[in-house]
């Protein structure tokens, strides 16, 4: 990666910080509802992976923590925030909310709440993409929480068995919801757990973007040559609780002060100014200039947008764009 | 015209589907070499291939989910569940996924997958392989149910299903696949939406669907021959969404009327249908609308235990001749 590259990956991961910050204040002055799960400390997984994939080309997939990863994929920021206002203009047209942000054009296939879901619609997604014979893959972003659900185990199986383009990345943040991994996963490395699929494997440090970039080259490489699924486990750690109704108790103090020594955003823009790429003040001011583009014109336009009109409640519960044509073709 | 079974309707179904568009695929266990448990999918694998016709492993929810994941990229699936006992393994991916995904996504994605899967009591099956399912389906926004009762409901109701852009599930029953009936040479598509009139008759309406139909036409008979009475039997063979105006029509023109179903009565199919009739048409009744259903116990494995627990035809002649006054 050169110094463009870098700077730009910076930029990316500090925007979905504060994106995710201004969401937590949006939550308290009551702009956003529901549950609200946010990403914050991880930022270096999802943007280290798509940096060595094709956004807008591979078709990607997640759990409920899917903001950064709708917006990694293309989508406008301005409506993923839209969506969580609850407003027509956001991704999902405010049918879905903070848990399941769509934007298909940009091939962010969705955010899906019930956890282990996603695990089967990559693996479908990817039967689809070898029937097409195209060279997209499909990337299905999860939790380490999200292994211990059976559709795990069932569908790494047929992955593997059907050689299928794949490439699942587990956010290992050590928590699911509120209980540390040792105390819910007999086997604590998450990489270990595919072998008994035959799938290769990585375990990667999740907060050193570059690392997690360079593994994730290998593995899309892998996927996207034939080779079937491909399991990476980055090492990570979300700095809020679960969601917005955690208090997040449960955590040592000390754990969470040596998480943010390895913060990742901070990690690389030290090693920006290490090598003279850019100084203090530059950070400082691209920091200002993310923080004016999100109260200027990201909240701004999801505050002015309009919410759904009622007379439209049923729309999109099944095609009513005539498209169902018995005897026709399609 | 010929005749063929019910299950041999549902394969020619298949072969015209897959042999139509390239990417319809089969998914289930043993649909490939197999060739389907009632051979729904038999010589299939021959003719398609692997990539095709699929033989999944033993783990529905996941394979459920893999043919959900294909249909967002344009394949169509039809997914066979052996038995709708092993659909409730795979309700979370029916109905947190498939029946939701286009709502939530604000209309981006649909799953157009067909889910089939054959239900109800046979022979000494046992409780975990007699379940009847359809109520729960039916009450899942998003998702269409169709229950056909004939090879050639069955068949025109796969293809229609096939090309529709909506998740459907299929229920059909283990009692029924040598079920023989007419089937046209040519396509035939059967709408996901409406019922059928089977009977005409002014005394009573017999509201049925699958194999309760048969148990109305049953009973129909005997309450012609037998009593003088003329019953109208209406097959609501496309469960959601139900067809309202046609089940007043026939309690309009009948004024009394009778649900049988093989499930259990609680948040049934009959609690609907009289629901809607209290919705639509309650001023043309002339007598409280009757449910035939299951005794509401875990379908047991005596013969004599499970004949109890399954209503029938002489049950819906009962409670014919109750609410035409005759008892």
């Amino acid at each position: 990666m050169d110094i463009a590259d870098r700077k730009r990956l910076l930029r990316d991961m500090l925007f979905a910080r504060r994106f995710e910050e201004r969401c937590y204040e949006a939550y308290v002055e009551r702009r956003i509802g529901g549950f609200l799960h946010l990403y914050s400390g991880q930022e270096a997984c999802v943007h280290g992976v798509m940096k060595a994939a094709r956004p807008g080309h591979d078709y990607v997939i997640t759990g409920y923590r899917d903001h950064v990863h709708a917006i990694s994929c293309g989508a406008d920021p301005k409506a993923v925030m839209a969506e969580l206002f609850g407003k027509e203009t956001g991704v999902s047209k405010g049918r879905g909310g903070s848990m399941h942000l769509f934007d298909v054009e940009h091939r962010f296939m969705g955010g899906y709440a019930l956890v282990g879901g996603p695990f089967p619609l990559a693996a479908g997604m990817a039967k689809a993409i070898k029937m097409r014979g195209g060279d997209e893959i499909a990337i299905c972003f999860l939790g380490d929480a999200a292994n211990n659900q059976g559709t795990f185990h069932e569908t790494l199986n047929m992955a593997a068995l059907w050689k299928l383009p794949v490439l699942y990345v587990c956010e290992n943040n050590l928590y699911g919801i509120g209980t540390r991994i040792d105390r819910s996963t007999a086997v604590v490395d998450q990489y270990k757990r595919v072998c008994g699929y035959g799938i290769p494997a990585a375990q990667i440090d999740g907060q050193d973007v570059e690392q997690v970039h360079a593994a994730a080259q290998v593995a899309v490489d892998h996927v996207r040559g034939g080779a079937g699924p491909y399991f990476l486990e980055l090492l990570t750690y979300r700095y809020r609780g679960h969601s917005m109704s955690d208090s997040n108790a449960y955590r040592a103090k000390d754990e969470e002060r040596m998480w943010s020594t390895r913060d990742p955003i901070i990690l690389l823009r030290d090693r920006l100014i290490g090598a003279g790429a850019m100084t203090k003040d530059d950070y400082h001011g691209l920091d200002t200039e993310v923080l004016e583009e999100i109260e200027n014109v990201i909240i701004a336009y999801a505050e002015s947008s309009p919410p759904p009109p009622v007379e439209e409640l049923e729309k999109y519960v099944l095609a009513d764009d005539g498209s169902w044509n018995p005897g026709g073709a399609h | 015209m010929a005749a063929m079974m019910y299950w041999e309707a549902i394969r020619r179904a298949h072969d015209e589907e897959l042999a139509n568009d390239p990417m319809v695929i089969v998914m289930g266990e043993d649909v490939g070499v197999v060739g389907g448990t009632y051979k729904a999918t038999q010589g299939l694998y021959d003719k398609y291939g692997p990539e095709r016709v699929i033989d999944t492993p033993i783990s529905e929810n996941s394979y459920t989910g893999v043919g959900i994941g294909a249909s967002f990229l344009g394949v169509r699936p039809i997914i066979e569940l052996m038995s709708v006992n092993f659909a409730w393994l795979a309700l979370d991916q029916i109905a947190n996924t498939a029946a939701k995904v286009r709502y939530m996504s604000g209309g981006q994605l649909t799953a157009p997958v067909v889910i089939r899967s054959p239900g109800g009591s046979a022979h000494q099956l046992g409780s975990q392989h007699s379940a009847r399912m359809e109520k729960v389906f039916m009450g899942i926004a998003g998702l269409r149910v169709v229950t056909p009762s004939s090879p050639l409901q069955a068949y025109g109701l796969i293809k229609s299903a096939v090309r529709c852009n909506d998740p459907v599930f299929i229920n059909e029953h283990e009692l029924m696949y040598n079920l023989k009936g007419e089937v046209p040479d040519g396509e035939y598509f059967q709408p996901l939406e409406g019922s059928e009139l089977l009977r005409e008759g002014r005394d009573v309406t017999l509201f049925g669907y699958n194999i309760s139909v048969h148990w109305c036409l049953q009973a129909a008979d005997v309450l012609a021959r037998e009593h003088g009475i003329e019953a109208e039997v209406v097959d609501l063979y496309a469960l959601s969404p139900l067809d309202r105006a046609g089940i007043a029509r026939s309690v309009t023109r009948t004024h009394r009327a009778v649900i049988a179903e093989e499930a259990e009565p609680v948040v049934g199919v009959g609690a609907e249908v009289m629901a809607i009739i209290n919705e639509t048409c309650f001023f043309e009744l002339d007598a409280a609308p009757v449910r035939v259903c299951a005794r509401t116990v875990p379908v047991p494995y005596a013969r004599t235990l499970e004949k109890a627990a399954i209503p029938g035809a002489a049950d819906i002649v009962r409670a014919a001749l109750q609410v035409c006054g005759r008892r």
